[in-house]
């Protein structure tokens, strides 16, 4: 955006053919004077507002800042998008990697649900969602948080997430909390871009390359389940998944915000999700809900079953349950 | 006021017309492809409509394959180490009924505690069964059921099941034991554990673990970067 002369200016009442500028040559009233300081710093800030839209970021290529939505691309879009991204994954962290984006399976709703009897707090779902998504192995993130509770409590403010002794202690009781994908999610009504949304299976996803993470959803969230990339992920180029979702567990940008995906790249295919198999306890289970005949169906059925928070109204797919 | 200043206002509001029209749109555009009326949409909808078609004719024909579910077994009979060695260097195991069989059961022993001879260090914390309420004085290569039925070693499961029905149940269903592989049994196969492979069935309690792995919380740490 640049100054010119087409701007119109208003002409001074019965000078018409008048040359408007330079602003020397009018006569110097008071109010000619203040309009066209006025118009010139209204101008100047709006060249500056919008300077920061003129200027492509140096990590970001040309295709990337010009990306539409997710849910804008075409089929055609995407295989170029992909294509890209697999591209700049060789590129930046030296592995193959195929990225796809697997749909919802239609008629199908997923949900989860954790056994705190079982339970017993040794984290294997943790370090499996940290290799299965390709998370920062610098600060070993993960989408799942352990938290040590004391029973007969459920102030999760009070949860301990860095207990390092032999588990489970007998005074204690394991609440492993990760995204609750809501049927009602104030994460996505928090979004001022939504770059996140709930899809037709119940998982809430995020398009990284339409967040600007500016973090509303993180502070939008009851249950702590999203996380912001602060850097780049390191992760050694033999450790990167190479199979990868755009939606789910492809390398995060920087700056961009992340929760679980309920590994939708495998659940959406059919396979059980990571922090599933890994379990050692196997306290989880996840199934689909329009299945009368599901693994999670029957939980809901014949166990006490809870959700976190239930009193903030977010209707959460993930339940809890004891024996 | 003067003619001017109507002329600018003019021109923008034409602009926001034109910007809200475009909206708009935009808006059509992306609304299409859930069945609009623009040619893309209709080729979309077509192509659906051709999946559809190929699936009911596939139920109709065909009905979906269905994976199996494994479930892990074990082995065999066990076999217990002797601490020798073979010519090929291979550690020599036994089978329990190469010295059950030259011995007659003593039905007097009930726990670990009373043997002088064998297996007297074991541990054992498994309610108050005795070793001959599972194993089966007749054949040691073999297990036992209450009502006295012989069953083999790596059927455990049906053993198990005679007291832990909750917990069997819960197996049934998907909700006890964890699984690998697919939750969709029309995509792939699946597997599970049996009951001894995460219970020691001399000491079923899920044994205590170390935590190994955990993720470090920006909340809890000092900043890594001068942000």
């Amino acid at each position: 955006m640049t100054t010119d002369n087409s701007f119109p200016q208003e002409p001074h009442d019965g000078e018409h053919l008048k040359p408007l500028l330079p602003i020397l040559d009018q006569p110097s009233t008071r109010r000619t004077l203040l309009k066209t300081a006025g118009a010139a710093l209204g101008l100047a800030a709006f060249g500056e507002a919008l300077s920061p839209l003129m200027v492509i970021p140096e990590n970001v290529s040309v295709d990337e800042f010009l990306q539409q939505h997710y849910k804008e691309l075409t089929d055609e879009d995407k295989k170029k998008v992909f294509a890209r991204l697999e591209a700049e994954t060789k590129e930046r962290f030296g592995a193959d990697v195929t990225i796809t984006d697997s749909k919802p399976i239609p008629g199908v709703r997923f949900a989860y649900a954790i056994n705190v009897s079982k339970c017993n707090g040794n984290g294997k779902c943790m370090e499996a969602c940290n290799k299965e998504n390709n998370h920062h192995r610098g600060v070993d993130q993960s989408y799942i948080r352990v938290l040590e509770m004391t029973k007969g409590s459920m102030d999760m403010e009070n949860g301990s997430t860095t207990y390092d002794h032999t588990v489970p202690q007998d005074d204690k009781f394991y609440l492993p909390v990760q995204c609750q994908q809501c049927d009602n999610p104030p994460c996505v009504s928090a979004c001022p871009i939504e770059a996140t949304w709930k899809e037709d299976d119940g998982i809430v996803v995020v398009d990284y390359n339409w967040c600007i993470g500016c973090r509303y959803c993180e502070a939008a969230c009851p249950y702590h389940a999203r996380r912001f990339n602060w850097e780049l992920p390191e992760i050694p180029p033999e450790e990167v998944n190479p199979n990868q979702g755009y939606l789910s567990n492809r390398i995060r940008p920087q700056g961009a915000m992340e929760k679980c995906h309920f590994c939708l790249h495998r659940t959406r295919e059919g396979r059980a999700p990571a922090c599933q198999e890994a379990c050692p306890t196997g306290a989880r289970v996840f199934g689909d809900l329009n299945d009368p005949d599901s693994a999670i169906n029957y939980v809901l059925k014949n166990k006490r079953v809870f959700v976190l928070k239930e009193e903030l109204g977010t209707k959460p797919s993930f339940f809890y349950f004891f024996d | 006021m003067d003619g001017s200043r109507h002329w600018i206002s003019l021109v923008m509001m034409l602009a926001i017309l034109a910007g809200v029209t475009a909206t708009i749109q935009l808006r059509g555009a992306s609304d299409a492809a859930d069945g609009g009326s623009t040619l893309e949409a209709l080729r979309g909808e077509s192509s659906a409509n051709e999946e559809k078609s190929s699936a009911v004719r596939s139920n109709s024909f065909v009905p979906p394959e269905t994976f199996p579910v494994t479930i892990r077994k074990p082995a065999g009979p066990p076999r217990v180490a002797t601490n020798l060695k073979d010519v090929h260097g291979e550690a020599v195991t036994v089978a329990c009924s190469t010295c059950h069989s030259t011995r007659s059961p003593n039905l007097q022993n009930k726990t670990p505690q009373s043997l002088d001879e064998f297996h007297s260090g074991m541990k054992f914390s498994h309610g108050t069964v005795s070793c001959l309420s599972c194993h089966n004085a007749a054949d040691y290569d073999s297990l036992q059921l209450a009502d006295g039925h012989r069953v083999e070693f790596t059927d455990v499961m049906t053993l198990c099941g005679q007291c832990h029905g909750p917990q069997m149940k819960d197996f049934e269903h998907g909700a006890h034991g964890g699984l690998n592989g697919y939750w969709d049994l029309s995509r792939g196969p699946q597997q599970k554990n049996n009951c001894v492979d995460c219970h020691n069935p001399h000491t079923p309690q899920f044994p205590k673990m170390q935590p190994t792995f955990k993720p470090k919380d920006r909340f809890l740490e000092q900043s890594r970067s001068e942000h």
